[in-house]
């Protein structure tokens, strides 16, 4: 049993190693793939062209726009002389944000009653129009507040001390400065070595079947679980192997903090390198050529990555699509990475996810060899 | 004197993919040593019998006994004791010949202590001799095919079965292969082999002729040429041969006609007198005929009289 598997695993990773391009694709692409996932995904909204008109000139109106432009949130590029000018600017996309300060705006204030400032957002990207739309009210209610307190101020200094207010105290546990890539970074190293090891077993089976050379094992006395072993075992060290450098990456380069223990995400990869290659495995029995691999592939890879809570939350998806997302394996394993990383959790609170991802792994696995055995036939 | 052991027999082997009969009810028995040829066109169900042989197909019924074991039941009992040899090239490209070999080694379990005597033998059987490190997919037609060849038999197995191994492959080397082949069948070996090439029909010991996933005849080449013919091989060298291969098959006494090359093989009950009424016949339809004798039918000759025979038969029926 051992020597026969002993010589597939030889002749796989002889296989992985000789081939330049393998070799490549192992180690360059998920390294590339991390930096650019690290850079680019990301919710944070900084420094948003903003266009303002100011029909008012009054001093109110040029302390509000002041409000804007040392913002670091907001970058004033644009002093407009009319409305047509501010449309076209945000139609043209030079400006996301556009503010117009209707003539009166002062007057009203002093006569006490609500000055309007008009905000148009650019709402093509809602979630960026929603953050920015948050800052505009922030420092809108920030100017009102303190107009307010200094006409009070004005009339009867002593009232002001006695004015009740709330003040927020925000601790924003594990991820104080809020730091979108320190929620993304964990999440990128799920999704690529989901995609890397679920093709990577796929196209190890499949490959073999295109080209013949599965018949040929198949008339040796090689058992089947000696082959599915024979080529499973490889894809498993190497998503093994590539976790690991994704990781690595996301620790030194993006300085993400890794606070949990490292045996327990070691326990959560292998559960869910374990499903990953269970469905790999069996999109091979369901696929005769390379291309339809490919092709099954993704129809597995972009439900799985979307219903893992990869980017869009799933606590805001309707109730019947997010049973749905208990089916991926990822929803599971980004719990156990981002909780590994920014957290420092254990098992005591992990287990859940880690039970959940051992009997999707049973079931992928389990299905995928009984499939085997009749795709022989 | 006793008959010799069969190593190969099938009974009532049908394999139908959907409403498709691939392989309809064949019968045969393979003796121990035999080089038994499995001949038909492409597509008549060769390749299909010769994976069922292996284990790499279930039968839809009947049953094919491999050195006694039933195959449909126990493939793994049966796989230690053949070699096979597909169609296509199908061993590792990207692995070096030594490599190729040593896998196919161990997946067959050869002992470790044989291990160097084995390859050593493939290698020079193959006479791959001195080129162990070459890229395998770098070697050239021929080569590859003998070392095929080569992993097939590391084990010894007592039974061979390669389908179309010769295709694709220069004459040459292809006469070298049957060489290997008839040296392994001195030894022994039961080779069982499936070909489109007529020519090498001739090398085998008998043959089984399929088509349309039936079995025709079955015989030696001497015996088919000499037996299954329903008549007479005439050879004609006429002018406009499309015209006359038409106007001749609607002829009197005529049983079949069929342009070979640049002539006509017509087959007739008799050829003494069929000679002179064809060479009127063609003459009066304005086609000189140059010239008209009597040859001795080839196998090639034996496939189309029969299968012509037998489409015309499924034909009618259908």
């Amino acid at each position: 049993m051992f020597a026969r598997l002993k010589q597939m695993l030889i002749k796989e990773f002889i296989q992985v190693l000789r081939d330049k391009r393998t070799r490549f694709i192992l180690i360059i692409p998920p390294i590339v793939q991390m930096l650019v996932f690290g850079y680019a995904a990301n919710f944070e909204v900084h420094l948003v062209p903003t266009a303002v008109v100011d029909f008012d000139h009054s001093q109110q109106s040029r302390d509000l726009i002041s409000r804007f432009t040392s913002s670091p949130y907001f970058d004033v590029r644009r002093q407009l002389d009319n409305s047509r000018q501010l449309r076209d600017a945000i139609d043209s996309g030079d400006a996301a944000i556009g503010l117009e300060i209707d003539a009166g705006f002062a007057q009203k204030l002093l006569k006490g009653q609500a000055a309007p400032l008009q905000v148009i957002v650019d709402a093509t990207n809602s979630n960026t129009a929603l953050i920015t739309s948050s800052y505009v009210t922030q420092i809108a209610t920030g100017f009102a507040r303190d107009y307010q307190l200094d006409r009070i101020g004005r009339i009867d200094p002593q009232v002001v001390e006695q004015l009740p207010s709330v003040q927020l105290r925000q601790r924003p546990w594990y991820n104080p400065d809020l730091r979108s890539r320190w929620f993304f970074v964990p999440g990128v190293i799920g999704s690529l070595t989901l995609v890397l090891v679920v093709v990577l077993t796929a196209f190890a089976v499949v490959r073999e079947r295109e080209i013949g050379t599965l018949e040929q094992i198949m008339v040796t006395p090689i058992g089947r679980a000696e082959f599915i072993l024979g080529k499973t075992l490889p894809s498993f060290l190497i998503g093994l192997f590539d976790v690991s450098l994704i990781a690595l990456v996301g620790t030194l380069w993006f300085q993400v903090p890794f606070r949990g223990h490292i045996l327990v995400l070691l326990a959560g990869s292998v559960l869910f390198l374990l499903s990953m290659l269970g469905v790999g495995l069996l999109i091979s029995t369901i696929s005769s050529t390379q291309q339809q691999a490919m092709v099954t592939s993704f129809f597995f890879i972009m439900p799985a990555i979307t219903f893992s809570g990869f980017g869009f939350p799933i606590s805001t998806m309707p109730q019947w699509l997010q049973y749905c997302t208990y089916l991926s394996p990822l929803r599971y394993f980004l719990v156990v990475l981002r909780s590994s990383y920014l957290k420092g959790v254990g098992m005591t609170i992990l287990w859940p996810q880690m039970a959940a991802m051992a009997a999707l792994s049973s079931f992928f696995l389990g299905v995928a060899i009984l499939r085997f055995h009749k795709a022989l036939d | 004197m006793p008959e010799p052991p069969c190593s190969v027999v099938i009974e009532n082997l049908v394999k139908r993919f959907g409403s498709f009969v691939a392989v309809d009810h064949i019968n045969l028995a393979v003796r121990k040593g035999e080089v038994f040829g499995f001949l038909g066109p492409n597509g008549a169900g060769k390749s299909t019998t010769i994976r069922m042989l292996c284990g790499l197909l279930r039968p839809t019924s009947g049953r094919a006994l491999v050195a006694g074991i039933d195959v449909a039941r126990k493939p793994e009992a049966v796989r230690q004791k053949i070699g096979y040899m597909s169609q296509k090239f199908s061993l590792y490209n990207d692995l070096k010949v030594i490599e190729n070999l040593r896998l196919f080694a161990g997946l067959y379990s050869v002992p470790a202590g044989e291990l160097r005597g084995r390859i050593d033998w493939a290698l020079e059987m193959a006479n791959l001799k001195g080129q162990e490190n070459l890229i395998t997919g770098t070697l050239p037609g021929g080569w590859k095919q003998r070392l095929a060849l080569g992993s097939a038999v590391l084990h010894r197995p007592p039974i061979l079965f390669l389908d179309e191994p010769t295709s694709g492959v220069d004459p040459i080397s292809r006469r070298q292969f049957w060489d290997l082949i008839h040296e392994m069948a001195q030894e022994g070996v039961t080779v069982f082999v499936t070909t489109h090439y007529m020519e090498e029909a001739e090398y085998c010991n008998r043959l089984a002729l399929i088509f349309r996933g039936k079995m025709v005849t079955l015989g030696t080449p001497t015996e088919l040429k000499r037996d299954s013919m329903k008549g007479d091989l005439l050879l004609v060298e006429c002018d406009s041969l499309g015209r006359a291969v038409e106007a001749l098959q609607s002829a009197p006494g005529v049983l079949d006609a069929a342009v070979f090359g640049s002539a006509l093989h017509l087959v007739v009950a008799g050829a003494a007198e069929a000679s002179p009424r064809i060479r009127s016949y063609l003459a009066e339809r304005g086609i000189a005929v140059r010239r008209i004798e009597q040859i001795r039918p080839s196998l090639e000759d034996v496939f189309v009289s029969l299968t012509a025979g037998h489409g015309a038969r499924q034909e009618a029926t259908a």
